[in-house]
């Protein structure tokens, strides 16, 4: 463990005294405003002479635009102005999503809106821009636009095959990246093998569905030059770079505040035609203009993700052991890679991640990255993780069950060692410190694994089928420039965050890292409040504006507490230092026999109380000329944090499902989920917790209902939440979390991202379990989501 | 672009007269003419319950009630709700149990949740599952939700005793 709960570490109080936060489960202080009404979500942002947005999006999955008749719309009341990809063209320049390190990638320049060719249904032509919403909308339905429809390549299984549509015909053929990872000797591992067992698992292609859509207000100010951006993103930075060099400003010209963020998952972390559009517009217009995605918009516009197709083959020898693994992955990603994280990352984290809990020897993985008229997919939340836990759980329960061995035997003599580390897994990921066996342990004294097998037998006998499943992960988290920095993106790996004392004695914490929901602002103060040593209450915590925080990359890839809590927990400390050497002056006491308790500088011996914090800073704003003249007295400190040692900071973890199927109707319930996960120090257990369950539940979502699904021609049929199922409360489970705690050593904090574990890890459970309840049945089922349907199939039913 | 209606109604509390777009929905005329934010527009098809709120004593949704049929009607908000202190001690047990994280979907959730409390005090977890079944949250598993929702049922019967 890390040494910061200790007094002696960093000069901190004592770990029992009552400004210690660190661990503790302080409710979060933005909640009651969330459940009062009275948050401000980007929607709820009105500005003077604001205009709203509306877009005419492409009927087609692919067609040519002929052209676009504006007379009509130009007529309804209200309507402002129309703009075609023409127009916004001489203000704005396209972009191009791609990553040096992703050797060979290639995609094509995207505009706001396209010059001649829309690539997808759903892609924004033309917009209109109103006095209303409404308005704008009557405008977009007053327009003529003429498309000549063009093939649609569909299916990404031809995307490569002679005869395929290119897309760009520019770039020669559909193929945006492909990299294959090998370790060992595949070849004869299998050759040599005692089992080689094999499958296609199909992960279904789905999408975030933020209850709060996509939401914008560009507001150009042409007095000053200005560029004003209310945006409900996870990256202000990031989005601060986008707009000022695609509209061709200066960085320093263009701002953008995050006030409350209705949920993002990675949705609202990359960026969107639409969204660049608006601000091109406003650049244009030299007022403010609103656009908020209504859902159809964010079904067939936000990204989608995890459209693979995985072949998998793994090798074991007579005593379970795993010798090799052997993986194709194939994944569609939309016409264009989606700027500026693109779309092949998701890709690659499969070929990194597969197998990754495991010590084995040799490794084979491709991922295909290729083109097709569907809605581009980029990085949602847990990118890859999902698809490669599954693969790998889904092929280390056929192999147990091909040697006849438990599945949790068979994890047990496989699971990487947690005395091994460092380590470096077969696809090269190093491993600072992982915790796979005392996870598993834990699981098992959490899951009555001998109560559920005895029900099982006898539910079995009554024709009821359930079945257990089991899925270690592990997960990536608090990035490095190794990324996405070091393949060109201007996306920040460092945070930082200046905290600073007012003169009542209370504290300002600003941050880089952003909100979303998970509780950044919530862990920042307990992190201040304790590294300062004054009541949580006394904290206040800004995020979310690029005027006024320290630069970072914001709140995504579970960095916020990782990267974000360090940053803020220096500065702290930082700030505590000065604050001592002011109080030690005014006490005529040697700094190092003092601590902060509660908002009160106290001797650290007795505890006696000598000033408070209020009276330094009375005396230190209003009566300086009372301390000596070369006392230093700033109350405001800033530090910043990047990893350095690893490029990540991977957890680990291991979930169980307990699952019923209906065999008449293919119905599967969840009973019951379990997931032990390890994110280093836990901040803040309460938070965690229903994270992690969060997680699970957005991971069940996708293995058991949701699905963008699309007809031959590449219409998206499923854009509203009537044909696109999501989890409610009633599907879903009691859930139970528990934790193993190995704090990483590159920081003091010691945390590691928590926000993605709970996905990564519950499709391949819940795959587990409907196969062990369907194995006596002679069933199996690898293709996401896991449907009535899809169940009914696999057991020959239908 | 439709024909305009007046309609007089209470809301929160307050009497309001506007004229109205025939087309226009409950939510829209919240947020947009009454300014009421608190009140979310998540899905439009009645699906996903952000935009939950009493009408004439019942939960309906916003986003499926012209406000042009709501001439006389009472409807309360999340603002109004909160204002009157009927679901306090719900908002509290929210809180403590860290039952909101985005909050997109908490005032619908709370109006569904104010609900139950007022017409199902016995509910079970079962039944509090089922009754939110119509309200999507997207960052929570629900566990945190229902939790709150049941402590405060348990809270109020200890009370009652």
């Amino acid at each position: 463990m890390n040494d910061i709960p200790t007094p002696d570490s960093i000069g901190l109080s004592r770990e029992d005294l009552p400004n210690s936060y660190i661990g503790r489960s302080v409710p979060r202080p933005n909640v009651p405003k969330l459940v009062q009404g009275r948050a401000t979500y980007t929607d709820d942002v009105v500005l003077p002479r604001m205009v709203h947005a509306a877009f005419l999006r492409s009927p087609h999955a692919h067609a040519r635009i002929v052209s676009v008749d504006a007379t009509a719309a130009m007529q309804v009341p209200g309507v402002v102005r129309v703009f075609t990809g023409q127009d916004l063209a001489k203000v704005c320049d396209p972009w191009v999503a791609v990553l040096a390190h992703l050797k060979g990638m290639k995609s094509a320049p995207q505009h706001p809106l396209p010059l001649d060719r829309a690539t997808w249904q759903g892609e924004p032509i033309v917009a209109v821009v109103a006095d209303s919403r409404a308005a704008a909308e009557d405008g977009v339905a007053a327009l003529r636009v003429e498309f000549d429809p063009l093939p649609a390549q569909v299916d990404m299984e031809t995307a490569l095959a002679p005869g395929a549509t290119v897309i760009h015909t520019e770039l020669g053929d559909n193929l945006v990246f492909q990299r294959t990872a090998v370790q060992g000797d595949v070849d004869a591992a299998f050759a040599a093998a005692h089992k080689v067992v094999e499958a296609t698992f199909v992960t279904g292609r789905h999408t975030g569905v933020t209850l709060e859509p996509r939401s914008i207000i560009a507001d150009y100010n042409r007095a000053d030059g200005t560029l004003t951006v209310h945006q409900s993103t996870q990256a202000p930075h990031m989005m601060q770079n986008v707009f000022a060099k695609q509209l061709r400003m200066e960085e320093s010209q263009v701002r953008v505040i995050c006030k409350d963020v209705g949920g993002s998952f990675g949705i609202k972390v990359h960026v969107y035609p639409d969204e660049v559009a608006v601000a091109a517009m406003s650049r244009i217009l030299g007022r403010p203009v609103k656009f908020v995605a209504d859902r159809f918009e964010a079904f067939a516009s936000d990204i989608h993700a995890r459209d693979h197709r995985i072949k998998g083959r793994i090798a074991v020898d007579a005593d379970g052991k795993i010798l090799g693994f052997d993986i194709d992955d194939l994944t569609g990603i939309g016409p264009y890679s989606v700027y500026p994280r693109t779309s092949a990352i998701e890709g690659n984290q499969v070929v990194n991640l597969c197998g990754g809990p495991y010590d084995f020897a040799n490794y084979r993985c491709t991922t295909t990255v290729v083109l097709q008229n569907k809605v581009p997919t980029c990085q949602y939340r847990a990118v890859g993780h999902p698809i490669a836990t599954a693969v790998t759980e889904g092929l280390v329960d056929l192999a147990a069950q091909a040697i006849g061995m438990d599945p949790i035997e068979m994890r047990r003599r496989n699971l990487v060692r947690d005395d091994a580390y460092p380590f470096t897994s077969p696809a090269g990921m190093k491993f600072e410190g992982l915790s796979h066996h005392a996870s598993l342990k834990k699981l098992l004294e959490m899951v009555p694994v001998e109560r559920i097998r005895a029900d099982q037998a006898e539910a079995r006998a009554r024709g009821v089928h359930r079945g257990l499943g089991i899925a270690a992960f592990i997960e990536l988290t608090n990035p490095s420039p190794f990324m996405y920095g070091i393949g060109g993106a201007r996306i920040s790996a460092q945070d930082g965050a200046t905290v600073r004392m007012d003169p009542d004695g209370s504290v300002v914490v600003a941050s880089g890292v952003t909100e979303q929901g998970q509780g950044t602002e919530a862990i920042l103060a307990q992190i201040v409040a304790h590294g300062v040593g004054v009541p949580v209450g006394k904290v206040r915590v800004i995020t979310g504006d690029t005027q006024a925080t320290p630069y970072g990359g914001g709140t995504w890839a579970c960095r916020g507490a990782g990267i974000g809590g360090e940053a803020a927990l220096q500065s702290a400390i930082a700030l505590k230092e000065q604050l001592l050497t002011v109080a030690g002056t005014m006490l005529q006491a040697n700094p190092a026999s003092l601590d902060i308790v509660l908002g009160e500088v106290v001797d650290k011996a007795t505890g006696a109380q000598r000033i408070s914090l209020s009276e330094i800073g009375r005396i230190v704003y209003f009566r300086g000329d009372t301390l000596p003249k070369d006392l230093p007295r700033e109350f405001v400190q800033t530090r910043h944090f990047i990893t350095k040692e690893y490029p990540f900071a991977f957890t680990n973890g291991i979930q169980a499902c307990w699952v019923e199927v209906d065999v008449a109707t293919g119905m599967v319930k969840v009973l019951e989920h379990w997931c032990v996960e390890d994110c280093g120090r836990v901040i803040n257990p309460l938070l965690v917790d229903e994270q992690v369950r969060g997680g699970i539940v957005q991971g069940l979502g996708g293995a058991l209902y949701e699905h963008c699904v699309y007809d031959d021609q590449g219409n998206l049929l499923t854009t509203t939440m009537a044909d696109y199922l999501v989890p409610m409360a009633a599907e879903m489970p009691e859930i139970h979390v528990g934790h193993v705690e190995t704090p990483t050593r590159e920081s003091l904090l010691g945390a590691k991202g928590a926000g993605e574990a709970g996905t990564a890890g519950a499709p391949g459970a819940l795959m587990n379990a409907i196969n062990d309840a369907l194995r006596p049945l002679g069933g199996i089922v690898t293709a996401q989501p896991f449907t009535p349907a899809s169940i009914l199939r696999a057991l020959g039913t239908i | 672009m439709s024909a305009r209606v007046d309609i007089t109604l209470t809301v929160n509390g307050e009497r309001v007269t506007r004229s109205v777009e025939a087309r226009r929905h409950l939510i829209d005329f919240l947020r947009l003419d009454l300014g009421l934010t608190g009140s979310h527009a998540g899905c439009e098809h009645g699906v996903c319950g952000a935009c939950t709120v009493r009408v004439d004593g019942e939960i309906v949704r916003g986003c499926l009630v012209l406000a042009a049929s709501l001439d006389g009607a009472e409807v309360t908000t999340i603002e109004g709700l909160t204002d009157t202190g009927e679901v306090a001690d719900l908002q509290d047990a929210f809180v403590a149990r860290n039952a909101a994280q985005c909050g997109f979907c908490s005032p619908g959730m709370v109006m569904a949740a104010a609900d139950i409390l007022r017409h199902h005090p016995g509910a079970s977890r079962e039944e509090i599952r089922e009754h939110l079944s119509g309200n999507y949250c997207r960052c929570t598993g629900y566990q945190a939700i229902v939790d709150a929702v049941e402590q405060t049922l348990k809270s109020r019967q200890e009370a009652a005793r």
